[in-house]
């Protein structure tokens, strides 16, 4: 039993919100530091792409928020699952807080992903891109979570309903990457891939790697920051919660 | 475990909806061959109560006994035994009654009495006995509210169910339907059967408790 | 009349109880038929007079009005059960509820989907897709709507206690049916040019495979979940 401590408490929005509260400016102190010094990195020391010249140092900003808002979406979707099965209030909250700033953070990385298609392909928006329109469709998955929130009238319901399609989301978006990926193949077998970890030089990698972990904590800060609105609005009837904003004002 | 006798307890049964608590702390027993009718105003809570017997409503505190166990770990088994007529009745305006009540027989599992006692005839007589004699073959669109609700009614004929859940099933019924509803549950607790049930209006059933639920007016919400 | 109603399994129950209310009416499988018509008449009024050009998009827009038609019939499947009160019986009955929402949907299929598999070679014929490629494109369709059918049920499933749920299901389905279109419409494109069309082909048959074994059971959470509000 002692192992299920962590987890039972990890339910308790008391528990939850005190941590909670400690946590924020940390990460999101930390998330800035790293995602910023990353980016003086990318775009200041890193010699520039011989075949893209400097526009390829927007990955550093394009491929964070692309790796983040995909694992997002499974989260997003785990976080469900822990909602529906267990019935814990605080994995619905989670779900909640983590289903827009995913949304935010793939609005972030389709739009660096045009921007970047402009110099490198002569278009803002190529469709041969398995990775860019799938992308497009995850934005979509997310949007479709977002608005199950806004039409359902009894919150639990709406929480329980979006971790069903979220679900759903999560075993169809390896099939939809697949597909894309194949439709692009028959249209244009020789499609370029940049941000393959194998053609890319170490020198670019390193400050890319830490721009991934920066953006995480980025992300990890604002669901947090999200997940403390929720655990005020989901609770707000409940004395501790009184209690809580009581002391801390004190 | 399904041994024990048929019994249902409600234990410390609460339930919120929009910030108002509908009940709180709900204790409730019922024992073979009783019936409890729930009544109270619009607003009060009834409804919910019934579902949340039936398992159709997962938001609340407390347990439900079957048999003095969880109605939730029973599944199908507290399912097979239970027999529940909600506000909205499950009658397709597109069939005739008799289609509507042998397609509700064949919903019910072939080991089940309910199934066995019932043929072809059965269901006519059902039907004859509430009055719809003269349109078994006649499309529910052009049948009266009140034929309507007969024709849903008609189940009861040929329910075995140990559990009886009926919300409202008075309603849009005239004097003649609610005795033969009288009679029908009465006959349904002679059998040792239980029976949850809501009205507006009283009835003439032996054996029957009541309880009343008031309308939440204090919001929870500071 | 007065033979014994026999212990038919639920499955068998559904479908011929549902069968039976589409066949008393005729909008089940008349207005998506009408709507793929209408949606074609459209999109080659739009695409303009040239026919090598309505050819050459005949398979997406065959496609796309099917998978529409489909998406649009399907915001009806749970709803009048919902509303009458039939889903609460059928969630209640004592059987898995596994195959009674297989039922359901297969019967919405066989009513809405086949009359459009059987009308392909008119759609066929009014894009100027080449004869011999309608045997193709019927029986990917008959595949595809399988999958369409079943994907959809679910968002049905999901929103069928929501007062306005049209363009919800649209944004819920939609995205998940990015394969099919993408499966169905370049199987037809392929066997045109003259490519080899097996890959997509299987792909259809596994997807419908999959989807048909899973989505039953996210259908039957998904409507205990719209009840419990």
């Amino acid at each position: 039993m002692a192992n299920w401590q962590w987890f039972h408490r990890l339910g308790s929005p008391k528990w939850l919100l005190g941590k909670l509260d400690r946590w924020t400016p940390w990460l999101l102190f930390a998330g800035l530091l790293l995602f910023g010094a990353a980016s003086v990195w990318g775009l200041a020391f890193v010699p520039p792409d011989y075949k893209q010249g400097n526009s390829f140092r927007i990955i550093y900003i394009h491929v964070p928020f692309a790796v983040v808002s995909l694992a997002a979406y499974y989260a997003m979707a785990i976080a469900g699952a822990v909602g529906l099965i267990w019935r814990m209030k605080v994995a619905d909250m989670a779900m909640r807080s983590i289903a827009p700033v995913g949304a935010a953070f793939t609005a972030l990385a389709l739009v660096t992903g045009a921007i970047w298609g402009k110099p490198t392909w002569g278009a803002y928006w190529v469709w041969q891109d398995a990775r860019l329109t799938s992308m497009l469709v995850l934005f979509f998955l997310y949007m479709g979570v977002l608005a199950l929130y806004d039409a359902y009238r009894e919150r639990s319901s709406g929480s329980r309903a979006a971790a069903l399609v979220a679900l759903v989301g999560t075993v169809n978006v390896p099939i939809i990457y697949k597909s894309v990926d194949w439709w692009s193949s028959l249209h244009q077998p020789a499609s370029i891939k940049f941000t393959e970890a194998s053609t890319i030089d170490a020198q670019m990698l390193q400050p890319l790697l830490l721009a991934i972990v920066g953006c995480y904590l980025l992300f990890a800060a604002l669901v947090i920051a999200q997940l403390r609105v929720q655990i005020v609005l989901g609770e707000n009837r409940s004395q501790w919660l009184g209690d809580h904003a009581v002391n801390r004002t004190a | 475990m399904s041994n024990q006798a048929a019994t249902l307890e409600l234990h410390a049964l609460s339930c919120e909806r929009d910030g108002r608590l509908l009940f709180d702390k709900l204790e409730q027993r019922i024992d073979s061959g009783t019936a409890l009718r729930v009544h109270g105003a619009n607003g009060s809570g009834k409804t919910t109560l019934l579902k949340i017997v039936a398992g159709l409503r997962s938001e609340f505190e407390g347990s439900v006994l079957w048999r003095g166990q969880r109605t939730s770990a029973f599944g199908q088994r507290f399912r097979s035994e239970l027999f529940f007529l909600g506000h909205c009745v499950g009658i397709k305006a597109a069939l005739t009654p008799r289609e509507n009540l042998q397609w509700w027989l064949s919903l019910q599992s072939s080991g089940s009495q309910a199934s066995a006692i019932a043929d072809g005839h059965s269901v006519e007589q059902a039907l004859i006995q509430f009055g719809l004699g003269g349109m078994l073959d006649t499309p529910c669109t052009r049948l009266s509210a009140g034929q309507q609700r007969r024709a849903a009614l008609a189940r009861l004929c040929l329910a075995r169910q140990a559990l009886w859940v009926l919300d409202e099933p008075a309603t849009a019924v005239d004097a003649e339907g609610i005795g033969l509803l009288e009679r029908l549950c009465e006959a349904h607790l002679q059998r040792g059967g239980l029976l949850l049930l809501t009205t507006h209006q009283q009835l003439q059933i032996n054996g029957l408790r009541e309880i009343e639920l008031s309308v939440p007016t204090a919001d929870l919400r500071r | 009349m007065n033979a014994p109603v026999k212990a038919r399994g639920p499955l068998l129950a559904i479908l011929q109880r549902d069968l039976r209310v589409y066949s008393r009416g005729r909008s089940a499988w008349l207005n998506p038929l009408l709507f793929a018509l209408l949606g074609i008449t459209l999109f080659t009024l739009g695409l303009g007079p040239d026919r090598e050009r309505v050819a050459a998009d005949a398979a997406a827009v065959i496609w796309v009005v099917v998978l529409l038609g489909m998406m649009m019939s399907l915001d009806g499947l749970f709803k009048e059960d919902y509303v009458d009160g039939s889903l609460e019986q059928l969630l209640l009955m004592a059987g898995p509820v596994y195959f009674a929402v297989f039922g359901k949907v297969f019967a919405h299929w066989l009513v809405s989907a086949v009359p459009l598999v059987l009308a392909s070679p008119l759609f066929a014929l009014m894009l100027g897709v080449p004869l011999e490629h309608i045997p193709l494109l019927a029986f990917s369709l008959l595949i595809g709507s399988g999958i369409l059918s079943f994907l959809g049920a679910v968002g049905a499933a999901v929103t069928v206690s929501l007062q306005s749920s049209g363009l919800l299901i649209a944004l819920l389905i939609l995205p998940l049916y990015v394969p099919v279109i993408i499966y169905g419409a370049s199987l037809l494109q392929a066997a045109v040019e003259g490519w080899p069309y097996l890959a997509p082909l299987l792909m259809l048959c596994g997807l419908l495979s999959a989807v048909i074994v899973l989505a039953p059971l996210a259908i039957g959470v998904a409507l205990k979940i719209s009840l419990d509000s």
